[in-house]
């Protein structure tokens, strides 16, 4: 049983409060889907997640320990998807595969690769260098790269990008196999992906005013509960199982 | 310490201390000129040009001063994280770069009667045209972002490896000069400096560093009050009000306060 | 140590498809060159007297010019945010590019100096050391570069602005480079010289992937 949890996140990006005293918690073969309007912080809690980003305040757990603690254990258990596809135009499809799977210290390369490639469906663009891709394609092969290996986390920033109906649903059906073998997803997304009872965190319920949070930093010590303690609550809510 | 680096105590402290930083520079100023350009004996070889000394010599002193605060302030952003100390390095770059120049320019016009030329490339010279170089860079590279934040991070990087160069650079500069210019130039490190001039040198040093003080602080007010200023804006305050009854003056920290917690 | 050579690989790899960074880099520092005579004249002994210092500082400019791209790319497509994800320290990642880096660009120019030198009418005694002295400083830059390159990474003017803060930082390796050159031909021995440049490579070698990891993490924050 993995337990992934936050506590208490705030999270700042350049000087704009993103959001306030979020919490989450989700436990083995759990799907998490990030809900909230621009900017409401969906990529920033996903950067969070995946320790791109350190939090202004509170705690992102795996089992119990701080994913701050031990940064290359993290790394190693997850796979992030961001918004770009990474995909180098003068390289082909296996050779783009091949170094993410090097740096996970995979040993079968090539098997692996196969494997993935077959899982979506480009099995047959393996040797086609980056630049002939469609934007589909890419995606498809950005994708493939989160199958390589050992992983018991997903995070992925809009997976459905780029991506048709036949492969959204492909999509579906490879979180449903992760969470099967007990990984952890927790995704954003603007199209209805067909998941499996999924936890939705709802971003906008963690908005803090921008003046709340003013004054806050200006009196940390006791500002904070009697500002406006029916906010609070609210807040405290956790997306919990 | 960190009670102190809160930017509402700085904001007050700072408030409270202007004045006497103020007092206290210009007091300075004035004895240290007076001393400087009247009191001073007529120096036997260099006759009134050594005047130009008592604003070079401290001049160079602070260009050197501020570069060591600079990344001071940058370590200290990279260990403790503070907003604080990125905003103390960015408003030093600036100070510290015109005490450079202005040392360049004095040690050009000294030069220009004493040496018979506006610019030698005289070790010292040189490290400090060097010095200015790398003002300007962290000037540039801080400016050269949208997001504020982060170019105050990256130039507190640049502070720190500049830094760790600047004694590279500077024995690199007198190994370079004494392979190509024997010591043919008059040095200004001869015989021991008379009380008389010692005295207004290291007044108008203190009132240099007072200067710098007040400037820091004036500059690190500014951008703490911005900031401010940017984050009511974001918060969509100045709207709310305008729509509630028209009125923008007297835009109490207070009244803020009350109406994001009313939302 | 396998993640190094992987990065290595690819870098290498990307470079040779690419092709062109190499050759015009090469290209630069030799148009760069010929560009003297023409402004001091074609004396050969003034010629002869300035080869030295004119081919380090060529060299100096051409390898600054290929910095921008070190991380560029690699940032503007999302892949250095992956590679900071990866279960691999992102130092040994930046080793592994700034060893590419050399391996595309340092090594070429170390090649073409002599060229160039034979252009310039330099004594044949200076050419051993000035082979050497590149091939001490010219990594040297590369790790300088890299942090340079690091921290312009999403800033508006990159290009210029990555001149700005690594050319003073290169001034010691100039110095020491030239002055090596020159001891060799005047007869002394260039050891001191030499090793104050190795000692700058320790140096940068210990301390130059450090700054710009930490550069690269703050830029995909």
């Amino acid at each position: 049983m993995t337990v992934f949890t936050g506590s208490d996140l705030t999270c700042l990006r350049g000087e704009r409060l993103v959001f306030g005293d979020l919490s989450f918690n989700a436990n083995t073969g759990d799907a998490v889907m990030l809900r909230g309007r621009n900017g409401a912080g969906k990529s920033s809690l996903l950067r969070l997640m995946a320790g791109l980003m350190a939090p202004r305040r509170g705690t992102i757990r795996w089992q119990g320990d701080d994913i701050a603690d031990d940064k290359i254990a993290h790394r190693a258990r997850l796979h992030y998807l961001g918004h770009q596809d990474a995909i180098k135009p003068v390289l082909s499809v296996r050779d783009n595969l091949r170094l993410w799977a090097e740096l996970r210290g995979i040993s079968d390369i090539d098997a692996e690769i196969d494997q993935a490639l077959r899982a979506l469906d480009i099995h047959h663009l393996g040797k086609t260098a980056g630049r002939y891709l469609s934007s589909g394609q890419k995606r498809r092969t950005a994708l493939a790269r989160i199958l390589l290996g050992q992983s018991d986390l997903w995070l992925l920033d809009e997976p459905t990008v780029g991506l048709d109906r036949e492969s959204c649903a492909e999509l579906a059906r490879l979180i449903a196999e992760f969470r099967a073998r007990g990984g952890i997803v927790i995704y954003s997304t603007h199209v209805d992906l067909d998941i499996a009872a999924p936890t939705i965190l709802d971003l906008d319920q963690f908005a803090i005013p921008m003046m709340e949070w003013l004054v806050e930093q200006d009196d940390e010590e006791d500002t904070r509960e009697s500002l406006s303690p029916d906010m609070n609550q609210g807040k405290s809510a956790e997306a919990a199982i | 310490m960190h009670r102190f680096a809160k930017p509402s105590v700085f904001l007050k402290l700072t408030g409270a201390m202007m004045p006497w930083m103020v007092a206290l520079t210009v007091i300075l100023t004035v004895v240290g000129l007076y001393l400087a350009l009247i009191g001073s004996p007529v120096d036997y070889q260099q006759g009134n040009t050594v005047r130009i000394m008592y604003i070079h010599v401290p001049a160079a002193w602070m260009g050197l001063f501020c570069y060591v605060g600079m990344a001071l302030c940058g370590a200290m952003s990279l260990i403790w994280k503070h907003p604080l100390a990125d905003i103390c390095a960015r408003a030093t770059a600036p100070v510290g770069a015109t005490f450079t120049a202005l040392t360049l320019i004095t040690g050009s016009l000294w030069g220009e009667p004493m040496w018979g030329t506006w610019w030698v490339w005289d070790a010292r010279l040189t490290s400090m045209l060097i010095l200015l170089f790398l003002y300007l860079g962290y000037i540039a590279l801080v400016n050269a972002f949208d997001d504020p934040e982060r170019g105050s991070k990256a130039g507190s990087a640049l502070a720190l490896v500049g830094v760790v160069n600047v004694p590279i650079v500077k024995f690199s500069v007198d190994w370079w000069n004494t392979l190509h210019q024997p010591a043919s130039v008059a040095r200004m490190d001869g015989p021991s400096i008379d009380p008389s001039m010692l005295a207004p040198l290291l007044i108008m040093a203190f009132a240099f560093t007072g200067y710098y003080f007040i400037i820091l602080v004036l500059r690190v007010r500014l951008e703490l009050n911005q900031r401010r200023i940017r984050a009511l804006q974001l918060s969509g305050l100045f709207d709310e009000r305008a729509a509630a009854n028209g009125d923008d003056d007297a835009l109490a920290y207070d009244q803020g306060h009350n109406a994001g917690a009313g939302k | 140590m396998n993640a190094f050579v992987a990065i290595l690989r690819r870098d290498l790899r990307l470079a040779l498809r690419q092709g062109a960074d190499s050759v015009m880099v090469v290209a630069f520092f030799i148009v760069t060159t010929t560009l003297f005579p023409f402004g001091v004249g074609p004396e050969a002994n003034i010629l002869a007297r300035i080869a030295s210092g004119v081919i380090w500082v060529a060299a100096l400019l051409a390898a600054m010019l290929s910095l921008e791209r070190v991380f560029q790319t690699d940032y503007e497509d999302g892949t250095l945010e992956l590679l900071t994800l990866s279960p691999v320290p992102l130092e040994l990642l930046v080793l592994g590019k700034v060893c590419a880096h050399w391996l595309t660009t340092g090594l070429p120019l170390i090649i073409a100096a002599p060229v160039m030198a034979v252009m310039l009418n330099m004594d044949q005694d200076g050419f051993g050391t000035l082979m050497i002295a590149m091939l001490i400083g010219t990594p040297a830059l590369s790790l300088i570069g890299a942090i340079g390159a690091a921290l312009i990474l999403g800033a508006r003017r990159g290009g210029v602005l990555v001149s700005l803060l690594v050319l003073p930082l290169y001034i010691p390796v100039l110095i020491f480079g030239a002055g090596a050159v020159e001891a060799a031909l005047l007869g002394i021995s260039a050891q001191a010289q030499l090793q104050i440049m190795g000692a700058i490579l320790l140096l940068s070698l210990a301390a130059a992937p450090f700054a710009t990891a930490h550069a690269i993490r703050q830029a995909v924050e």
